[in-house]
């Protein structure tokens, strides 16, 4: 139930687009096809299910304060902290180019689908908020850090391909010159981030 | 996103403050915005414009990240390999942000506890790779420096006016670091001491900063017809 939670929590409640601007540079700039967008958000779900349980263990077993006690009981006062953010960025992009070389060996049809965005993702603020979601927040265990990045990842999702969708059809309206394009995208994806509160305040 | 190439500076003898070096300081604040036109580093400039402190500590702190970062990266740019080009240029910002976090934690923790996240998240700030990319590795570091400047300014205007207009009609107040926050109008104003003023509570909540700057867009594109786009 708490894996539940979690999950609806980040893809409804926690919304990286509409609650907190996670990613809005590519979501902003790989919005104009639903194909296209679709591609980006599938790579995202994939990419953060898999960098934030990585980096999960580097913060509970390399860089909390006392992480290092497994090692041997002296270190367990050291607090390497102030490393998190270059080691997180530094795992993503590593992770990123691994992910990219082992889709494109054993799964052709993915890479199809998803290769062109994967560099991409490296420098996209959703996946590194993730991780520093989770090492803000403090999840008990592993499994619950891995669901927060798979709900994330699917908010994500949801919100890049229904801008997408409205996108498509508001080529065809009558938008005010100065808007068009990207004025009324960022309106819309207000109005968006307000139906999206509704969900505030839920608790399952 | 447009990643338009500025021209190289080629020439060998050119001062630092000739025409073409004061275009690069003067576009970004309008003909090539890096918020409203190139659509860089919007994540945190839309997270953090609830109040104008910390909209002026973030700004501050991008500065910094990108005029260091720039001048580095345009200082190593005949050493780095094309293909490992990218790792170099995180770990260079990362441990410009670390610097920028500990400072921040040392000197004013509030506002470091309430920019949480986004801090770290000035690393994946596109504005900053993008720059790093399209200006400082085929630029000399006086123009690099200078381009810096520009669109640090650029970004800083826009969240500027958008956590002012926040603040204003959401909280009733401005605030600056080091000051706190200053409400300006009086309390028997306000509906529940028997006035007639509330609060637009509206404007705290997050999508309202997707609005304004989306007005932002329109009024300053209805003044610059150039950047009216294609439907």
């Amino acid at each position: 139930m708490e894996y539940f939670n979690i999950f609806v929590k980040g893809i409804f409640i926690e919304n990286m687009i509409f609650a907190y601007f996670l990613g809005m540079c590519s979501y902003l700039a790989v919005s104009k096809t639903v194909k296209t967008a679709n591609g980006l958000g599938l790579a995202v779900i994939f990419v953060l299910g898999i960098t934030v349980p990585i980096n999960y263990l580097l913060e509970n077993y390399v860089l909390k304060e006392g992480a290092l006690a497994w090692l041997s009981p002296d270190y367990a006062n050291v607090d390497l902290g102030f490393l998190s953010f270059i080691m997180f960025i530094a795992v993503i992009a590593s992770m990123v180019q691994l992910v990219e070389m082992i889709v494109e060996k054993f799964a052709p049809a993915l890479y199809g689908a998803l290769g062109i965005f994967l560099p991409l993702i490296a420098v996209n603020c959703s996946i590194l908020g993730g991780a520093l979601f989770m090492q803000d927040r403090q999840y008990p265990s592993i499994g619950e850090a891995t669901v927060f990045g798979l709900g994330s990842g699917v908010g994500w999702w949801i919100a890049i391909v229904a801008i997408a969708a409205i996108r498509e059809k508001i080529r065809y309206s009558h938008v005010p010159a100065p808007l068009r394009g990207l004025g009324i995208t960022f309106i819309i994806t207000g109005l968006m981030g307000i139906a999206f509160m509704s969900f505030m305040g839920i608790e399952i | 996103m447009s990643t338009e190439t500025t021209p190289a500076v080629t020439q060998k003898k050119e001062s630092l403050f000739s025409k073409k070096n004061k275009k690069l300081l003067s576009d970004p604040l309008n003909d090539s915005n890096p918020i409203t036109v190139q659509v860089l580093g919007i994540c945190s400039a839309l997270a953090i414009t609830v109040q104008l402190q910390q909209a002026v500590i973030m700004s501050l702190s991008v500065l910094f990240v990108m005029i260091g970062g720039n001048v580095i990266i345009s200082l190593m740019r005949n050493m780095v390999p094309d293909r490992i080009r990218i790792i170099v240029q995180l770990v260079v910002v990362a441990s410009l942000v670390i610097i920028v976090d500990e400072v921040l934690q040392a000197f004013q923790p509030d506002i470091s506890e309430k920019l949480s996240v986004f801090v770290g998240l000035i690393i994946t700030n596109c504005i900053i790779m993008g720059r790093l990319e399209a200006f400082a590795l085929a630029n000399k570091p006086g123009p690099s420096f200078l381009d810096a400047i520009g669109n640090g300014m650029g970004y800083a205007w826009i969240l500027l006016v958008v956590s002012i207009v926040r603040e204003v009609f959401g909280s009733g107040a401005i605030s600056l670091p080091g000051m706190g926050q200053v409400k300006f109008l009086p309390t028997s104003w306000f509906i529940s001491e028997g006035g007639l003023y509330e609060n637009n509570n509206l404007m705290i909540l997050p999508p309202m900063a997707l609005i304004t700057v989306g007005i932002i867009i329109w009024i300053q594109r209805s003044r610059n017809q150039a950047l009216i786009e294609e439907n």
